[in-house]
């Protein structure tokens, strides 16, 4: 397996005080980290692929550290998401390798968060933007934490690399009101309730 | 005279490592920081802009002191600047320059100290994730060729028709390769703002 070469970060923070309704104090705040890195399999079709997940672990611990230094701590964090983007040379499936470093690494940062982080993927283009879905960490179901943070890079990724991306928030939609599972109901036993 | 209604602000930092397959060492570095502000004027023809003059003035501290904050390094170390204002579809054009042009500067040079030069700046009319690219120039000496550059940024959720999306970029470096010649930054004497 070729050692990990990354060509450049993103971070992006927002800091939301409202959406037309009364203003959020303290902001909602959500973080997204991009990698771009080469993709090792592009351009042909390899069948054991399983390896590079190990050589993504590192990159994920540093990528999840960024973003819970950018929104203040572990215990500031209440949502997470994760994305890939494949360049046009490689392969779906080359996105799916970042599932478990990506998790994992979220889960090393936050302290044993027990929810399924929620993820998409997909290949594009240079440009090309990814919605990437957001839950809450201890209980997928808490309504007012569904959310998306798009993200993307106007040079990548090349047909040869793959942009991996993980997101980070500190509460729930600004203007959460539709019911569901509320943050004080969880009950943080299965990771979905 | 009011100050800016800020909905959201979204600051995005960019580190380059590898270009064309050199490794950029220490990676370059670019930040921009943008304010999603309400619009005063949306809707109707206003004469005097002088409101969005004094929020200009305010967008150039704040948003000036975020995207150097971003790089996390001391205001002497930013090396270029830009800035740029997209309007939503019911304001018009010249409210960006009134935000942009005559009091955003002094503030942002305070921001990243000295700033001889002009701020390159870009503007344009556009709805919610249109991107624009803010022009990136060297902030003591305009001629460097080194550091002309740009940023593209865009905010997905912004400019709704009634708001306007304000940016500063900034960086500590300038293009990942530069070798097209032109002035050096050690040639630079940056007292006159070009040169």
């Amino acid at each position: 397996m070729e050692p990990l070469r990354v060509r450049k970060y993103q971070l992006v923070s927002e800091e939301i005080r409202h959406e037309g309704g009364p203003v959020a104090d303290p902001p909602h705040r959500r973080a997204a980290v991009l990698a771009v890195i080469h993709n090792p399999f592009a351009g042909r079709y390899v069948e054991d692929i399983a390896g590079m997940m190990e050589t993504l672990k590192p990159l994920g611990l540093e990528m999840a550290r960024r973003l819970v230094a950018t929104l203040g701590g572990p215990e500031a964090i209440e949502g997470f998401g994760k994305g890939a983007i494949v360049g046009a040379a490689g392969e779906l499936e080359h996105g799916a390798l970042w599932h478990v470093p990506g998790g994992y690494a979220m889960r090393d940062a936050l302290g044993g968060a027990k929810a399924i982080v929620p993820s998409t993927k997909k290949v594009g283009a240079p440009g090309a933007r990814l919605d990437v879905p957001i839950t809450h960490v201890g209980a997928s179901y808490v309504r007012g934490h569904f959310d998306a943070m798009e993200v993307g890079l106007a040079d990548a990724p090349w047909g040869d690399e793959m942009v991996v991306a993980l997101v980070m928030t500190t509460q729930g939609r600004v203007h959460a009101r539709v019911g569901g599972l509320q943050v004080s109901e969880i009950k943080g036993e299965d990771g979905l309730r | 005279m009011s100050t800016a209604k800020i909905r959201k602000i979204v600051t995005v930092v960019e580190e380059t490592a590898i270009e064309s397959g050199h490794g950029i060492e220490p990676p370059t570095r670019k930040a921009a920081s943008m304010a999603v502000i309400e619009n005063p004027f949306a809707g109707k023809y206003q004469e005097d802009l002088e409101e969005l003059m004094v929020i200009g003035a305010e967008m150039g501290a704040l948003l000036g002191m975020r995207a150097v904050a971003a790089l996390g390094v001391g205001p002497e170390r930013i090396e270029s600047y830009g800035k740029a204002a997209l309007v939503g579809e019911n304001g018009e054009l010249e409210h960006a320059a009134a935000i942009l042009h005559p009091r955003l500067g002094a503030p942002l040079r305070k921001a990243v100290e000295k700033g001889a030069a002009l701020v390159p700046s870009a503007k344009k009319m556009g709805g919610p994730g249109t991107p624009i690219d803010v022009p990136l120039g060297h902030k003591d000496a305009a001629y460097v060729r080194s550091h002309f550059d740009a940023m593209e940024v865009r905010v997905p959720d912004a400019p709704r028709a009634g708001e306007i999306v304000v940016v500063v970029a900034v960086t500590d470096s300038g293009r990942p390769l530069p070798r097209v010649g032109g002035l050096t930054t050690d040639e630079a004497k940056g007292e006159d703002g070009l040169r």
